[in-house]
């Protein structure tokens, strides 16, 4: 497990809690189908990540009335998805004029 | 921070026993549900909806794990199933387990009771701050073969300003001193110290202060430094006793300081380190001696702290350099032939002294005895094995993990050897009081010695790494069972049954090797011991008694009412007339303290100035010189063999005479008649109201060699002179009679005190006493090693026991077989012991060995015997022998007994 990109990106940069399965959703839509993983393993991360205590839940109601568990950002969570969307634009950006510094100016 | 937080709450969940299974499997359902639905709406069949919907869940089984083992720490959670099926296992078979934790607790309760006396003597010998920086400065003269000769007033300002210690101090060795205006004149330690004694140490008064360290005053400074327990006990811990006159040997000095409680004086004796008082001094005006570079001060030793971060051998370097530049600029003062030498040695080394080797070897036996449990609980394991192959195949074969079933194993094992530990520490805890009675008292830091939490962690610590390095190989050994061959329940040609009984046959002969050594060891020094105790002393100990007195000594000589041997004899007469009065007591003797046969701890040794051969101190050997009256000799039973012992008539005025020895003789008189040579005796720290001009002593007899310097030493050069031509302080009164040993101190403090008030009697004691007690160290050793080698022979018959058993049980349908096919009972017998007998020799042959290597090792402590000693070796190697023979012969029997339709039958 690697722990630095344990919060798929943008998946948890939500107005409002989310449940399990409105998570696996979004990151498959987001992604395009591209991260079609087992949904179920996202789990045993959520777990983690509460343990850490980035994300709470709480059991509630959902859209179509049913009981569900429902994750939301806390505090240090939102502070913590800050940073790291910061490091990771940084990062993307560095890497990025790597690329382009080789293809328009060999000098 | 997010670590900690997630590892708290997973121990949280791990030991409240929470489990978020259930929140889980409702999360599951819903999502479940929701993909279900979604399936449904793009016109799936129902049960092909829930069919995607679990598929794209992915295995329900594993992400339950994973939950689970996110929820909790599964480390620890398979820690705790571990031991609480190591705790069924370990109770389920109570004897096993009572045999293997008691053997443990032998072994680590005798280790750490060692260990504790070690912690207090070798490894925190010295309570006061960067020990390291301490050591004692030593000037030698090896060209004339003197050690220890004391340093001079010029050479210690040298050392001061030489950069290489922060401070130098001068002190005395611990002496007597009287203090009187008490109800009873009482006999303490004192020591005469430099001003910046205490800073060398880096201690501090707990009231008052210590000494100035740049007072410069060149004799006593009428200043004196008490300890706590001196403070408490004769002032009750009186909060006004600073500037509170004490009346020492009639001299009138302030009280400045008290020392904290729980200081103890640096010194390798007890008498040493329970100094009470100290004087500062600056030893080097009245009544010292001129601060001359030819004066030295002997009787005194040097202690200094080097400048921090200067290892000892970078100082010794430096110091060298400076003496020898010395020795250029003052070529009349250090004759080259004396080679004048400065050595410094390490405190830490100094305050133990020879204890250490005693230490050591018992530190050694007790690891052996440690090693042989250890081997003896990993062949109970082995032995178990066997009987638990068939659990732990069955384990195996439901797909548990060897490395899962080795951790399972090791747990088990580790257990119990903490248990052992464990139990061996609380009986050392609630024995402690019991044992430290067995110690003698005159090892150093006897009261330091504490079984406390430093001690507990030890024996944790010893259990511990006992129990992974014995207890790894056997639970490997243990998991690696023949799956098939033990579940058909015939395991026994398995490799694994094949790799452990090998492995216990080495175990075995390592087991017996090691108690060879320990025994032969034991023997050794038993036999030393013994010939010690048998050796004849050269004295007659026998119904002696000697009672101590202590003459005071003032700074002014003329208010000594004892300063010269006239005004002592006196005294001495008359003490001698009263004491033949007492009951029983039918002669009479008096000596000083290096006269009384080995009970002092440091004798003042003189140059030997031999007319026409030495003409300055500097170059004479050294000779101990005992002070006696000239009742001693007889009254000792010492022969003398030329010449004459004194008379009553050699007194002060007559000329000086002295007894030799026959060492004395033969050593520095070779091949020639020493009656009538002259020697001088000089520099005589007491001798200061005698003539300033040295007068020769002629010799007038030569006595028998006696062994009163040291029992194992049979020829040391010994000088006597008399009581009445040499005055001296610390006096002990000989007795010899049918004395009763209860009343004879209040009747001889009666009769002194009747002369003289202010002198304190104490320490009587019979010389029988003396002579038993200077071989406490030995004795306790020896008592030590010998018990710690029966522990080990007898965990090695158990040992071998154990073995044999276990071949015999192993044997059973072999026998049966043998024996229905007509082998006769005494040859199955026979077949066993042999196999014991081989094992033995095996042992034997690996134990003289290295017996051999040990019994060199400890040449030093023996005495009388010599390491190789022939008898000692044979016996202890049949002894070895007959038990391990004793200990096949029941396993032995066992076997001759199978009954072979029976036993063939139940297979």
């Amino acid at each position: 497990m690697p722990e630095k990109s344990d919060i798929p990106q943008g998946t948890l940069d939500l107005p409002g809690p989310l449940h399990g399965f409105g998570i696996a959703r979004r990151i498959e839509q987001i992604s395009g189908n591209f991260l079609a993983v087992n949904q179920g393993t996202l789990y045993p991360l959520l777990l983690k990540l509460e343990h850490e205590g980035v994300i709470a839940s709480a059991w509630g109601t959902s859209e179509n009335n049913r009981r569900a568990r429902f994750y939301r950002l806390t505090a240090t969570g939102r502070k913590q998805l800050q940073a790291e969307t910061r490091d990771w634009q940084q990062t993307a950006a560095i890497i990025a004029r790597f690329f382009n510094v080789k293809a328009e100016d060999p000098a | 921070m997010k670590f900690l937080r997630r590892f708290l709450i997973r121990l949280a969940n791990l030991a409240t026993g929470r489990s978020a299974d259930q929140r889980l499997q409702d999360e599951i359902a819903e999502h479940l549900a929701f993909q279900t639905e979604e399936n449904l709406r793009t016109g799936m069949s129902p049960t092909e909806a829930q069919r995607q919907a679990a598929l794209k869940l992915g295995p329900a089984q594993a992400i339950r794990e994973h939950h689970h083992a996110e929820h909790s720490i599964p480390l620890i959670e398979n820690l705790f199933f571990d031991l609480r099926y190591a705790v069924r296992m370990l109770v389920r078979s109570p004897g096993f387990s009572f045999i293997a934790i008691a053997t443990m607790a032998l072994g680590i309760g005798a280790t750490t009771a060692i260990y504790s006396v070690i912690d207090a003597t070798l490894l925190h010998p010295l309570p006061y701050p960067n020990p390291n920086e301490l050591v004692r400065v030593e000037d030698n003269l090896p060209g004339v073969g003197a050690q220890r000769v004391g340093i001079s007033i010029p050479e210690w300002r040298d050392l001061e300003s030489s950069g290489i210690f922060q401070s130098v101090a001068i002190t005395g060795r611990g002496a007597n001193v009287n203090l009187t205006g008490s109800a009873q004149p009482l006999r303490l330690s004192f020591k005469q110290v430099t001003p910046n004694y205490f800073a060398v140490l880096g201690v501090d008064a707990q009231l008052g202060r210590t000494f100035n360290p740049q007072d410069a005053t060149p004799g006593y400074n009428l200043e004196v430094v008490i300890s706590d327990g001196l403070w408490r006990r004769e002032f009750g811990a009186d909060p006004h006793i600073l500037g509170k006159a004490l009346l020492l040997d009639n001299d009138e000095y302030h009280v400045v300081g008290v020392m904290p409680r729980g200081f103890r004086d640096q010194g390798s004796t007890s008498d040493e380190q329970n100094v009470e008082l100290w004087l500062g001094a600056g030893f080097a005006g009245v009544p010292f001696p001129p601060p001359l570079r030819s004066s030295r001060l002997r009787s005194r030793a040097v202690l200094a702290r080097l400048k921090p971060g200067l290892s000892v051998a970078t100082a010794q370097g430096r110091l060298d350099a400076l003496v020898e530049s010395l020795n250029k600029q003052y070529p009349a003062e250090y004759p080259a032939q004396t080679k004048w030498a400065v050595r410094l040695v390490p405190l830490s080394e100094n305050v133990v002294g020879n204890i250490r080797q005693s230490l050591i070897l018992l530190f050694s036996a007790v690891g052996l005895v440690l090693l042989i449990s250890c081997v003896n609980v990993a062949n109970l394991l082995l032995a178990r094995a066997s009987v638990r192959g068939r659990e732990i195949a069955v384990r195996q074969a439901l797909g548990a993990q060897k490395t899962r079933l080795i951790r399972q194993l090791l747990t088990e094992i580790l257990l119990l050897f903490l248990l052992g530990g464990i139990a061996g520490f609380a009986v050392l805890f609630s024995a402690q009081h019991f044992l430290l009675r067995l110690i003698p008292e005159s090892l150093p830091h006897i009261n330091d010695i504490a079984i406390g939490w430093g001690v507990l962690a030890f024996a944790v610590a010893v259990s511990a790494a006992a129990g992974i390095i014995f207890g790894l190989a056997p639970a490997w050994l243990m998991s690696r069972v023949d799956l098939i061959g033990t579940l058909r329940q015939e395991g026994r040609g398995a490799t694994g049954s094949h790799a452990r009984s090998r492995i216990r046959h080495i175990l075995v002969v390592g087991e017996l090797a090691l108690s060879l050594v320990l025994m032969v060891a034991a023997c050794l020094l038993l036999r030393s011991f013994w010939d010690l105790f048998q050796v004849q002393p050269g004295f007659n100990p026998e119904r002696v008694m000697a009672v101590r007195t202590w003459l005071p000594g003032p700074n002014d000589p003329t208010t000594d009412p004892y300063q010269t041997a006239t005004k002592e004899s006196v005294l001495l007469r008359e003490i001698l007339r009263r004491s033949r009065t007492l009951p029983g007591v039918d002669e009479a003797a008096i000596g000083d303290e290096a006269a009384l046969p080995l009970g002092h701890s440091d004798p003042g040794r003189l140059p030997l100035i031999r007319e026409g051969i030495e003409t300055m101190d500097n170059q004479a050997p050294v000779i101990d010189s005992p002070i006696v009256s000239p009742e001693y000799f007889h009254l000792l039973g010492m022969p003398l063999l030329r010449g004459r012992v004194f008379s009553d008539q050699d007194v002060e005025g007559t000329p000086e005479v002295a007894v030799i020895n026959q060492a004395a003789a033969r050593t520095y008189w070779p091949n020639q008649d020493p009656l009538g040579k002259r020697v001088r005796l000089h520099l005589d720290t007491r001798g200061l109201a005698s003539p300033a001009q040295p007068v020769w002593t002629t010799i007038i007899g030569v006595i028998a060699d006696a062994r009163t310097e040291s029992l194992a030493d049979a020829a040391i050069p010994l000088i006597y002179r008399s009581s009445y031509q040499r005055a001296s302080k610390d006096l002990a009164i000989f007795l010899r009679g049918h004395l009763d040993a209860s009343a004879i101190p209040a009747q001889v403090r009666q009769q002194v005190q009747s002369i003289d008030a202010t002198l304190p009697v104490f320490h009587a004691e019979t010389l029988s006493e003396i002579l038993s007690d200077s071989l406490s160290v030995r004795r306790f050793s020896m008592e030590m090693v010998a018990f710690f080698a029966a522990t080990a022979l007898l965990l090695a018959g158990l040992g071998i026991y154990g073995t044999i058993s276990y071949i015999v049980n192993e044997q059973r349908r072999e026998i049966a077989i043998r024996l229905a096919l007509g082998a006769q009972r005494g040859n199955i017998l026979k077949m066993v012991l042999r196999r014991g007998l081989r094992l033995a020799a095996a042992g034997a042959a690996l134990g003289v060995a290295g017996a051999l290597i040990v019994s060199h090792l400890m040449a030093g402590l023996l005495f009388g015997v010599s390491p190789t000693d022939l008898p000692t070796f044979a016996g202890v190697t049949l002894a070895l022998t007959a038990v391990a023979l004793a200990a096949s012969y029941i396993p032995a029997l066992r076997a001759m007994h199978v009954d072979p339709i029976t036993t063939l039958h139940s297979e």
